[in-house]
């Protein structure tokens, strides 16, 4: 499969992306599904101008995503798709096979309780995860590849103390 | 001493619009204090950190950090960076803000120092900053006529 990271990250295509994950794992693709970003020429040029000639950046809204998923698994390289928030990451795996998402950086906001020095989440947001953990679907947290990666529940039992 | 005669320099003169250094982690501030130790204080010079942001928030606090110091000109750290991305955001909705990514110490001494403003100051600082980044390789020691390195 030319695709096993399933990123949620609010701030989308950035340094921690490109640069963190994108070169030391080689990565020939993004793929970044978000319906605003999809519909916006400028968005996607702001995002393009993040990621160097030698990685391809695709624009996707959720149903395009659905559509051409498959074509991107069967790739011989190696790529990563990106939500911006969960509820993105839901749409994507109820309607094809998404068998791990990572959580990169859902930051601080009004209203969620800190997790991890890179996740707040909700109330909302907590249940939404677990309701995406008991479809099936393996859900850690992971900031950059040297870090650890935490499982859903270790993110859930922490409370921004690490 | 030096950094008085650098006081004395950047205040002369009309007053300049302000610039903010924008960046991962302590980017910014281990910027704005390099700058400082050169030049002394820099109240032209806001800083603004993505850490624990999302984009939104990074949004707000550039904002605020741009009208701090009237600023029409953003230095960031990656091209890539959440920064950049909310900086380019702030320059189409204002119209009047220059964002210039790859900042690094030449480059925003330059801007400060000569009294820079706006995009052609930013856009020549740019130049200043590319211009600085030299490549040193390892010297090969020079051999001696029996074959043996010279000291």
């Amino acid at each position: 499969m030319a695709v096993d990271l399933f990123r949620i990250d609010d701030r989308l295509i950035h340094g921690q992306v490109v640069v963190g994950w994108g070169q030391p794992l080689d990565l020939a693709f993004f793929v970044l599904v978000d319906d605003a970003v999809a519909a916006s020429d400028w968005e996607q040029e702001l995002y393009r101008m993040g990621v160097p000639p030698e990685m391809e950046l695709h624009f996707r809204s959720v149903e395009q995503a659905v559509a051409d998923l498959a074509m991107f698994q069967a790739r011989p390289d190696y790529g990563m798709v990106l939500t911006a928030d969960i509820g993105t990451m839901r749409r994507l795996a109820d309607a094809v096979p998404v068998p791990r998402v990572s959580i990169g950086g859902i930051h601080h906001r009004a209203g969620r309780k800190p997790k991890l020095r890179y996740v707040f989440l909700t109330d909302d947001e907590e249940n939404a995860l677990r309701a995406l953990a008991a479809s099936g679907v393996e859900v850690t947290a992971q900031d950059v590849p040297s870090a650890a990666s935490l499982s859903l529940d270790a993110l859930l039992a922490a409370t921004g103390d690490e | 001493m030096w950094g008085a005669i650098c006081r004395t320099m950047t205040n002369s003169g009309a007053p300049s619009a302000g610039i903010v250094v924008a960046g991962h982690g302590s980017f910014a501030a281990g910027l704005r204090d390099a700058v400082e130790c050169v030049a002394g204080p820099q109240p032209r010079l806001a800083t603004l950190s993505n850490h624990g942001l999302d984009a939104d928030g990074i949004a707000t606090a550039l904002v605020e950090a741009v009208d701090r110091v009237r600023a029409n000109v953003i230095f960031t750290d990656l091209p890539a960076g959440s920064c950049t991305i909310a900086a380019r955001r702030l320059a189409k909705a204002r119209g009047t803000i220059t964002v210039v990514t790859g900042a690094n110490l030449p480059m925003v001494l330059d801007f400060l120092l000569t009294e820079r403003d706006g995009a052609l100051g930013a856009t020549l600082s740019a130049e200043k900053g590319r211009d600085a980044v030299f490549v040193f390789t390892a010297e090969q020691a020079p051999v001696t006529e029996d074959g043996s390195h010279g000291g």
